[in-house]
């Protein structure tokens, strides 16, 4: 079986509508579940104190933002070697929900950071890196937006998504080879020094799968949608040639 | 509810915005993802019976 039947959209949508009931009840379930056990159900830590419930959300969504652009990646990629539209309507159809998680990254860190660093925001490497790819989701979907022809579009936006992904892995791995900055280090680690106590690590690992079910039911949906306007486009392209 | 002591504010208001803003993205998608589908099947109605005709 290969993969790049899926290529075809009529056989994708069919995937896409076997996978996405699952998708969506899981999705549902791994959040719900995830937020409500570390939200009521996890103490407070002995130096944040209730601010460490904000990790449940801010590390999913920042997990995404920073996901959701290497899937965008891989899918530009193909796009560009193999010109399969469903590629470039995939990484389309991401760009959104990439955007949306970055925005709350972005918004929950500068919450949490106010009581924990005395600052909203501080000009370090990860958290710079991580505004630049939210700078880089604006002109990525701006881009789709400005340019009329879909395939030209979807060529300029790949390039720019190759150049957005320096950015895309500089906020995973600044804190790394940056020795410098606000931003602590990974918050799960397979390293059992480094990882955070089991007491927050499982439902944060759930409200993760949660949030990453949720962003597999969005783009396949949305890519989808992305799929029915191209289709719709084209008929009523034969339909004025007709008339 | 649990007891959020002094930063209740900053832990309620990171929820608050992120539900919100989720809550945003799915109700776009799915409001678009409708118009698309409703819009592909009249222009596929309209092929077909300009196909007749």
């Amino acid at each position: 079986m290969s993969l790049w039947k899926y290529a075809n959209p009529v056989k994708f949508l069919a995937l896409s509508a076997r996978v996405q009931p699952f998708a969506w009840a899981a999705a549902a379930l791994g959040i719900l579940i995830g937020l409500g056990w570390g939200f009521f159900g996890t103490p407070d830590d002995f130096r944040q104190g209730s601010t460490i419930k904000i990790i449940y959300i801010h590390v999913p969504a920042a997990w995404i933002a920073i996901n959701a652009w290497i899937m965008m990646l891989i899918a530009s990629l193909i796009w560009l070697v193999r010109r399969h539209h469903v590629s470039a309507l995939a990484a389309k159809a991401a760009a959104p929900v990439g955007l949306v998680m970055t925005v709350i990254g972005l918004v929950t860190g500068a919450v949490w950071g106010q009581p924990m660093w005395g600052t909203w925001w501080a000009w370090d490497p990860r958290l710079t890196s991580f505004l630049i790819l939210f700078l880089f989701y604006l002109g990525y979907i701006a881009l789709w937006e400005a340019v009329e022809d879909p395939d030209t579009a979807a060529d300029l936006t790949s390039v720019l998504c190759l150049v957005g992904s320096v950015f895309a892995l500089m906020s995973r791995y600044a804190v790394l080879f940056w020795s410098q900055g606000l931003h602590q280090g990974a918050t799960l680690s397979l390293d059992k020094e480094e990882n955070i106590s089991d007491v927050f690590w499982q439902p944060l690992v759930l409200s993760i799968a949660g949030f990453t079910l949720l962003f597999l039911a969005l783009v396949l949906y949305r890519t989808g949608t992305e799929i029915a306007l191209r289709r719709t486009r084209a008929l009523n392209v034969r339909l004025d040639k007709a008339v | 509810m649990p007891e959020l002591g002094k930063y209740a504010t900053e832990v309620l208001s990171a929820y608050g915005i992120t539900l919100l803003l989720m809550l945003a993205l799915l109700v776009q998608t799915l409001r678009r993802g409708a118009k698309a589908r409703a819009a592909l099947r009249q222009a596929e109605q309209e092929t077909a019976r300009h196909g007749k005709n």
